[in-house]
């Protein structure tokens, strides 16, 4: 396939970034779309050009790592999957694909199509844990019976890799389905009932901080998240959000 | 964490954005029952908007209420449309928003804003001149009146076509926000389902339903 790419190219942080057209040529179906990228990135340096930064990791869909807004889409035009899950098989020979970094107030770029999520990890740190005693008596988990139902939906929950494609794609740049994802994987389990009232009080409070936008309940989030995770969960949180505000 | 710091979180905005949109809901239930009654029976038309032009708690509790909810919900939706909107700063070269989410959910701006140009007109139709007519002219009390004054305004073809248009877009305000209030008031579970069917069936019935009114009486005068 031979493809024509439109890239945001931006040198730093505090510099302007505009969209730059590239063309790769040889790309195979079977190729993931960062394997794209690398061959793309191959024939600029051996023209002596800066690379495309991009943010990956595991590459196989678990460290939530890698990003990019394809064609409009957070993760691109398939569903359930990451960027480096996602197929070349997906476009057609002479498609012009825009590739773009995750865009919110909440994620500033830090080069090219690299942004900063440290966001997320502030909204964890103000209240995404449970206090666990690891001296060494700790109980184990197991132990305390827990309805299947509950722990299923905790589960789900739990397989948020806080990749940030519900704040790319939402048109509000809104952060409710990771931040109710991260608030739900606790507050359904007894583990995570003691610090529940503080807990969504504290992680909204820091998300509203971080500057992000309002949930108008799109469902854009639910589409476009790699993991599947339910806008159920935001209900959830609201109910738990309110509950804990008026007790 | 402070009460005032709660109050202005994101999540109570949501949900003070919901509340306030139920109650509307609930007002136009009412609305569109009175108007309805209208197609059927001039007589018992006369009689629920006397009733609901002249109850004192209806005049003088209900009517500033709703002018309040009406204020609070517009005034709300434009606030937080301006943050939603500052949350991006750079916009995306291409967005597929078509792609995830519907016309109307994205939307709600627009719709609102149509459905807010109509209050004017609805407002400078039918609310100012009844007020003038009965507080500053202190007319005497009429109980037939209120059919043939609803008749008249919907004898120009191009006010009727305002008004359809109008509640064409109060559809789509609703189609995505009456389950959205359900949604952000934390209201997802085995009901939810049923709820989202009430929900089309209402944003379909309620509108269409007041377009047909305004034609029916267009072409019955």
């Amino acid at each position: 396939m031979k493809l024509a790419l439109k890239i945001w190219r931006q040198n730093d942080a505090s510099s302007k970034g505009k969209m730059v057209d590239y063309t790769v040529e040889k790309i195979e179906p079977d190729m993931s779309f960062l394997e794209m990228l690398d061959i793309l990135n191959d024939e600029l340096i051996v023209k002596g050009e800066d690379t495309v930064a991009f943010d990956h990791d595991c590459r196989e869909g678990i460290c939530g790592m890698c990003s990019l807004f394809i064609n409009g889409e957070a993760h691109g035009p398939d569903r359930l999957v990451t960027t480096c899950q996602l197929h070349m098989r997906k476009f057609k020979d002479g498609d012009t694909i825009y590739i773009e970094p995750f865009r919110a107030k909440g994620f500033p770029v830090i080069k090219d199509l690299v942004v900063d999520r440290s966001a997320f990890d502030r909204i964890q740190q103000s209240g995404g844990f449970i206090s666990v005693n690891t001296s060494g008596n700790t109980i184990d988990a197991n132990t305390i019976p827990i309805p299947k139902h509950d722990a299923d939906k905790a589960f789900d929950a739990a397989t948020c890799i806080g990749c940030g494609a519900c704040v790319a794609t939402c048109k509000n740049s809104s952060a409710m389905l990771f931040v109710s994802a991260k608030v739900s994987q606790f507050s359904l389990l007894p583990q995570g009932k003691v610090e529940a009232k503080e807990r969504v009080l504290n992680m909204v409070n820091q998300m509203d901080a971080e500057g992000f936008g309002n949930c108008t309940n799109t469902g854009a989030c639910e589409v476009e998240c790699p993991k599947g995770i339910s806008l159920e969960n935001i209900a959830r949180m609201n109910r738990e959000y309110l509950k804990s505000s008026i007790i | 964490m402070t009460n005032s710091t709660i109050l202005k979180s994101s999540i109570a905005k949501k949900v003070a954005m919901a509340l306030s949109g139920l109650f509307l809901i609930t007002f136009l239930s009412i609305h569109f029952f009175v108007n309805l009654t209208s197609v059927f029976s001039e007589e018992l038309f006369n009689m629920m908007a006397h009733f609901m032009g002249n109850n004192p708690i209806i005049q003088f509790v209900m009517q500033p209420i709703l002018i309040i909810g009406v204020l609070f919900h517009f005034i709300m939706g434009f606030v937080l449309d301006f943050k939603n909107r500052s949350s991006r700063p750079i916009a995306y070269a291409k967005y597929n928003g078509a792609s995830n989410a519907s016309w109307s959910s994205r939307n709600m701006i627009i719709s609102g804003i149509v459905v807010l140009s109509f209050l004017g007109l609805h407002f400078y139709d039918f609310w100012v001149p009844e007020m003038a007519y009965k507080y500053v002219e202190a007319n005497p009390l009429n109980a037939q009146r209120y059919y043939h004054e609803l008749g008249e305004k919907f004898e120009s073809p191009i006010r009727t076509a305002i008004y359809s248009f109008s509640f064409f877009f109060l559809f789509l305000h609703l189609w995505h926000g009456f389950n959205s209030s359900f949604q952000s008031i934390g209201v997802n579970n085995k009901y939810s389902k049923a709820i989202h069917k009430f929900g089309y069936a209402f944003a379909i019935i309620v509108p269409f339903g007041f377009i047909f009114i305004a034609l029916f009486h267009h072409f019955n005068h």
